[in-house]
């Protein structure tokens, strides 16, 4: 490059001033502190008032010659002073964005229970599970109506005219006298009402609302739930009943329960028997060589607890409901919903689950 | 429920030396004869014999003397030598000092002595002590300190062997007192299942005992002399001539005299001490000998004093307004059903109601010598309504009402008059009156596979016999695989071959049966209303409300509180005969009716705001009459099942909720809203978008609602029809009052088995293109009353096929829009399937919208 001879009509493309413009822009940079120092910095130094695109638009009047070298030259200055402004760019947008979100710091221990979640009622979460169990070993569920006439409560379930149970002492009758209708005191009506609707083989499991003439107090309840089950096959025998309390004690309870039938009398079943699980809480739940502790509140220290009723379908109940007793026989069973969430959840009063107290189903939210 | 002393029950059965009661319960429940309670022995610890050596009397400052006693309690208690700082009186020899108060001893007696360390009943330790300047190093005891009752002679004091409730006792100084005096006796009480009714005697208890840990048993029935009777004694006559469910009342009578009684005498120690652990009180020897052979063999006795009868006695039923005094002095009116034992000309006096209790006109006294001794075998449902009727479950009751063996009554009868000629002295008479028949039960045909097939255990023929001939059965094959079975008289309960079943398995063990889940053919899993309830319940809870489970009991006046007009449906409510509170005789036929006391009830506990719901029935009558009770045993027909479910309520679950006060607690982000109307919608919607349905919401004057905030909630059904499926909105000011409810507390209520039902059972697909939409701004001015679902439905029509999502986002009123008018603005979304809208297009639509509003509410479009 010469320093004389400069174009004729242009600015003079000096390799000297470019390299300056080129210095000057990048300590302009690298001097910049923030973003909008920055755009400044651009506007200075690449803009269109700039050396270097001044220089840069002079190229084109230069002489063929020069073109090549004065572009490089230019080029590669103004190439330089991009590079510089964009890693510049990122560093300084990097830091104030960071600087941003900091001042956008909150406590986030704050409470947020502006609407705060409703809750399940416990019962209905555990009769979920019960029939989750049933419908899990390809059982269905059945349903009827609470209201319900005598003769499936206690005629078809074998019950003697003379039964206790039909007393007014015992059972709620709706007016007037002679109705013939109660509010059902269990649940096994509807086991009649599956078997007249959809005959033999049936595996059904029954939960629902059932009514008593009882005083309430901490352990009993004029409205209670309950859920019965009821199989019905060719071939059925007390061995599968054994088998589904077992595992239906297992999936209440867990572990390996054992559970217990001693001999008893229903009008419904015969053979008949109670049934008790195997505590669950105390050492008695380790099996039947492990003593109860005698303080144990499940168990009362006998290790044992006590489930409900449950036997072989009596003939005559099979018969009130169309099934042929020569061909098929099978088992049912009858548990309390509430006892066993009193047992599994430790709820020491019954009253609590049936006086509707906000603050008795928001403890257990949607899952126990 | 029958009370078992260990001691009694050894006498029919072998128990093991050192058997607890608690392994008698535990046995017991095993054959079936729950555990009801346990009482343990009553005295424990060194309770002796002693005979008093030396005794001082001292009289004391408070005027009251004092006995200062040396007592010989044997060498194994006695003290050798005397504290020399506290000597004992007299001379001094191996013996204890104690200080008594009562008198009624002297020197040389036996008397009984609680030793320091021995437990008197009601957990009183005995222990020594300082007293009137002596130590007194135990205690002489009084029979009420034993638990043993006031002395039976009337000597006010302590026991003395030889007298009183030592009456035939004497010892030597050191002898074990517990046992002289029974009071080690455990007793088990049991329940008893109806079915078996010869439990309710050690004759049963001891065969069940013998039946669960294979003791030897020896019925104590067989050991009973009867002898032959030389003649019919007192007259008797049967006649029912109104028999309940075709049984005849009475089916044998067994009358038994005995002469010359001692009326003086006393029951014997063991007797009284027994029926006292048995848990009935001693009252004379006559009627203690009587109930004390009905707890032994179950028969129940009733002794007349025969100078009071006046024969024939007669069994009949009771004539309408007929009267009696039982003996427990109640005058009580008889019923036409009742089964009464009479004497006297036209059999007009009352002597009892049969089987159930007596009357005080031929009670036994304190100067009867003659009584006839009743055993009769009664029809166990007139016994039953009998003493459910007047309220009387006496022991007799108890026992005819489950079935008294019907060939105990002369061995019982028999029984008992040995029992008093041998305590009380006189003759029983060798006439015998023994009238009516014994039936037995039938014989039973039994698949020797029977119990195999019910069971699931493979039953040995053995197994099979011995069960069956242990429980009292005769058993004789039939043919190769079948047996015929006839059970024994005390075993009416036996008439099928499950129940024959039953005791194979129970005498085998239940605990043998061996665990076998079956396999189910395979269900459907959940039906669609199972799952669709669940999610609705759910949907509920996480918006916000707790799920509550209140009875469906209401007021007679709940009606009226909830402002139902005279004739709405609400008010056909099925009323309880027996109510459990005669302040809520009626079942609910809205949920609100249970939800509102419920708010009520939170509120009062201390809630601030209320946010419930609860799903379940509700009831409304049908009108449809009684409900038939067809044959039990078998199908009824079709028409009588039909005829059952005319006759029941109209039933249906519902979902129903209620909230007001704050919706959540005050909070740093700003004030909590209060839950309103508009909650009770949202909510109710979401409940149905929960099940697949959509609700339709039209403004209605609805009770309990606010007129001008409540609506009604409807469905599209499957047949494409609308129909009402609840209510929603803000309660009615009065309501809110009188449930003390925070202002503008909101409800809703759906049926929700008919919004499941309207949910369509498969939802096809909607199609998503993909071109840009267009989004356009309306504001109508309309009338106030025009409802804002109806500019949208207009909108929706104007717009046709583009209309992807019609939206109201402001309402405005004011003097710009005019006095009576509203603004209502809706954002519209449209999107065409075909092609990206082209302004032309979107002007079109916009002109048609504009122009179906103004045609279906007469809406403007504001400048």
């Amino acid at each position: 490059m010469s320093e004389t001879n400069p174009a004729p009509g242009g600015p003079a493309i000096d390799e000297q001033a470019i390299t300056a413009a080129v210095d000057a822009a990048l300590a302009a940079i690298a001097a910049a502190p923030d973003t909008a120092t920055l755009k400044q910095v651009r506007i200075d130094h690449v803009g269109d008032a700039s050396v270097l695109s001044t220089a840069n638009r002079a190229i084109k009047d230069l002489p063929k010659d020069q073109k090549a070298a004065a572009g490089k030259l230019v080029g590669q200055g103004k190439g330089r002073v991009q590079q510089a402004l964009a890693a510049r760019q990122g560093e300084l947008a990097a830091a104030e964005e960071e600087a941003a979100l900091a001042a956008e710091t909150v406590d986030m221990t704050l409470p947020t229970d502006r609407r705060p979640r409703g809750a399940a009622h416990p019962l209905s979460t555990l009769t979920d599970r019960i029939e989750d169990f049933f419908v899990g070993i390809g059982w269905e569920i059945a349903e009827g109506p609470e209201a319900e006439s005598s003769w499936l409560n206690f005629d078809a379930l074998n019950a003697d005219p003379e039964h206790p149970s039909r007393s007014l002492q015992d059972s709620i009758y709706l007016a007037p006298e002679g109705s013939g209708m109660l509010l059902r005191t269990q649940t096994s009506p509807v086991q009649v009402r599956a078997m007249l609707e959809r005959g033999a083989p049936l595996y059904v499991a029954c939960p629902g609302t059932v009514y008593r003439a009882d005083e309430i107090d901490a352990t009993h309840s004029p409205v209670f739930h309950q859920v019965e089950g009821l199989a019905i096959d060719k071939g059925l025998t007390m061995a599968n009943l054994v088998g589904t309390l077992d595992a239906f004690a297992a999936h209440l309870f867990g572990g390996a329960p054992v559970t217990r039938l001693r001999p008893n009398h229903f009008p419904f079943t015969e053979p008949s028997a109670e049934m008790d699980f195997r505590c669950f809480s105390c050492d008695a739940r380790l099996g039947l060589d492990h003593d109860a502790d005698p303080e144990c509140r499940v168990c009362g220290g006998t290790g044992w607890i006590e489930m409900g009723g449950c036997g072989m379908v009596h003939p005559n109940v099979l018969r009130a409901a169309g099934v042929d007793p020569e061909e098929y026989q099978g088992f049912a069973f009858g548990l309390g919903i509430e006892r066993i969430l009193m047992l599994r959840n430790s709820v020491a009063d019954m009253r609590d689950m049936v006086e509707g107290d906000v603050r008795f189903s928001q403890h257990y939210g949607t899952e126990i | 429920m029958p009370r078992i002393p260990l001691t009694w029950l050894a006498e029919h059965t072998t128990l093991p030396e050192g058997t607890g009661a608690q392994q008698v319960a535990t046995d017991l429940s095993r054959v079936g004869l729950e555990e009801e309670a346990i009482f343990g022995a009553q005295v424990t610890g060194p309770l002796v014999v002693g005979r008093v050596l030396e005794l001082v009397k001292e009289p004391q400052k408070n005027g009251k003397t004092i006995n200062w006693v040396r007592v010989d309690v044997g060498p194994e208690h006695n003290e050798d030598l005397d504290d020399p700082k506290d000597p004992q009186p007299g001379q001094e020899r191996p013996s204890r000092g104690i200080i008594c108060g009562a008198h009624n001893f002297v020197e040389g007696d036996l008397v009984v002595v609680s030793l320091p360390g021995t437990v008197l009943p009601g957990d009183f330790a005995i222990a020594a002590r300082k007293t009137y300047g002596h130590t007194s190093d135990g205690m002489i005891c009084s029979g009420d300190e034993l638990g043993l009752g006031p002395d039976p002679d009337g000597e006010d004091g302590i026991i003395v062997l030889g007298r009183g409730h030592a009456k035939g006792l004497t010892g030597e100084p050191g002898d074990d007192a517990i046992a002289l005096l029974g009071l080690a006796d455990e007793v088990v009480e049991i329940n008893v299942t109806p079915d078996r009714g010869y439990c309710f005697s050690m004759r049963g208890v001891a065969r069940e005992y013998s039946h669960a840990t294979g003791a030897a048993y020896t019925d104590p029935a067989l050991a009973v002399e009867v002898p032959a009777a030389s003649g019919t004694g007192v007259a008797v006559e049967r006649r029912d001539d109104a028999p309940l469910r075709g049984a005849e009342g009475c089916t044998r009578f067994v009358a038994l005299e005995v002469t010359g009684v001692d009326p003086s005498a006393q029951t014997p120690r063991w007797m009284a001490r027994r029926l006292t652990l048995a848990g009935m009180r001693p009252i004379s020897l006559i009627v203690d000998v009587t109930n004390y052979v009905m707890l032994d063999l179950g028969q129940p006795l009733h002794a007349y004093d025969a100078a009071k009868l006046s024969a024939p006695i007669v069994v009949r039923r009771a004539r309408a307004g007929e009267k009696l005094t039982t003996l427990d002095d109640v005058e009580r009116t008889l019923d036409p059903e009742d089964l009464l034992i009479t004497d006297g000309a036209d059999a007009s006096r009352v002597l009892g109601l049969a089987g159930v209790m007596g009357g005080a006109s031929t009670e036994v006294s304190a100067s009867t010598t003659d009584i006839v001794l009743e055993a009769a075998t009664f029809d166990p449902v007139s016994v039953a309504r009998t003493a459910r009727r007047h309220r009387l479950p006496s022991e007799a009751s108890k026992r005819f009402e489950r079935g008294v063996d019907p060939r105990l009554p002369l061995i019982a009868a028999t029984r008992a008059a040995q029992l008093i000629v041998e305590h009380g002295g006189g003759t029983i008479a060798r006439e015998v009156t023994d009238d009516g028949t014994v039936t037995d039960p039938a014989p039973i045909r039994l698949a020797a596979d029977a119990a195999e097939r019910l069971v699931g255990i493979p039953y040995t023929a053995e197994q099979v016999r011995g069960s069956l001939e242990q429980i009292g059965c005769a058993v004789e094959p039939d043919g190769e695989d079948h047996l015929v079975v006839t059970p024994p008289s005390w075993r009416p309960d036996l008439l099928l071959a499950e129940d024959l079943v039953e005791e194979i398995a129970r005498l085998v063990g239940y605990a043998e049966i061996p665990s076998v889940l079956p396999t189910a053919p395979g269900g459907r899993g959940l039906t669609v209303a199972q799952r669709a309830r669940r999610s609705a319940q759910r949907a509920l809870a996480e918006a916000g409300l707790v799920e509550v489970k209140v009875s469906p009991f209401v007021p007679a006046d709940v009606h009226d509180t909830l402002r139902y007009p005279a004739d709405d449906e609400r008010r056909r409510a099925v009323r309880l005969l027996n109510p459990l509170a005669e302040d809520e005789p009626l079942l609910r036929t809205s949920m609100l009716q249970s939800l509102l006391p419920t708010a009520r009830r939170n509120l009062g506990r201390g809630e601030e705001s209320v946010a419930i719901f609860q799903r379940g029935s509700v009831f409304r009558a049908s009108g449809g009459g009684a409900a038939p009770v067809p044959a039990p045993a078998t199908r009824p027909s079709e028409a009588e099942l039909a005829a059952i479910a005319a006759a029941l309520p109209e039933q249906t679950s519902v979902l129903g909720a209620v909230q007001g006060g704050p919706s959540g607690p005050d909070s740093w982000q700003g004030a909590p809203e209060a839950w309103g109307w508009t909650d009770a919608l949202d909510l109710a919607r979401r409940a149905a978008a929960a099940v697949g349905a959509e609700l339709e919401v039209r403004q209605r004057e609805i009770a309990p609602l606010h007129p001008g905030r409540g609506a009604e909630l409807r469905v599209l059904t499957s047949a494409g029809d609308s129909v009402v499926v609840g209510l929603a909105g803000e309660l009615h000011p009065a309501v809110i009052k009188a449930f003390g409810l925070p202002a503008r507390t909101a409800a809703f209520e759906l049926d929700i088995e008919a919004v499941i039902a309207s949910a369509p059972a498969v939802v096809l697909a909607a199609p998503v293109p993909t071109f840009p939409p267009a989004k356009e701004d309306f504001a109508f001015v309309v009338e106030e009353s025009v409802p804002a679902s109806a500019v949208e439905a207009a909108i929706l029509v104007g717009a046709g096929d583009l209309a992807e999502r019609v939206h109201l986002f402001d309402v405005f009123t004011g003097e710009q829009v005019g006095e009576g008018r509203k603004s209502l603005a809706f954002a519209v979304r449209l999107r065409s399937a075909e092609g990206t809208l082209g302004a032309k297009q979107i002007g079109a639509v916009r002109e048609s919208i504009v122009a179906a509003v103004a045609s279906a509410v007469g809406g403007e479009l504001r400048a």
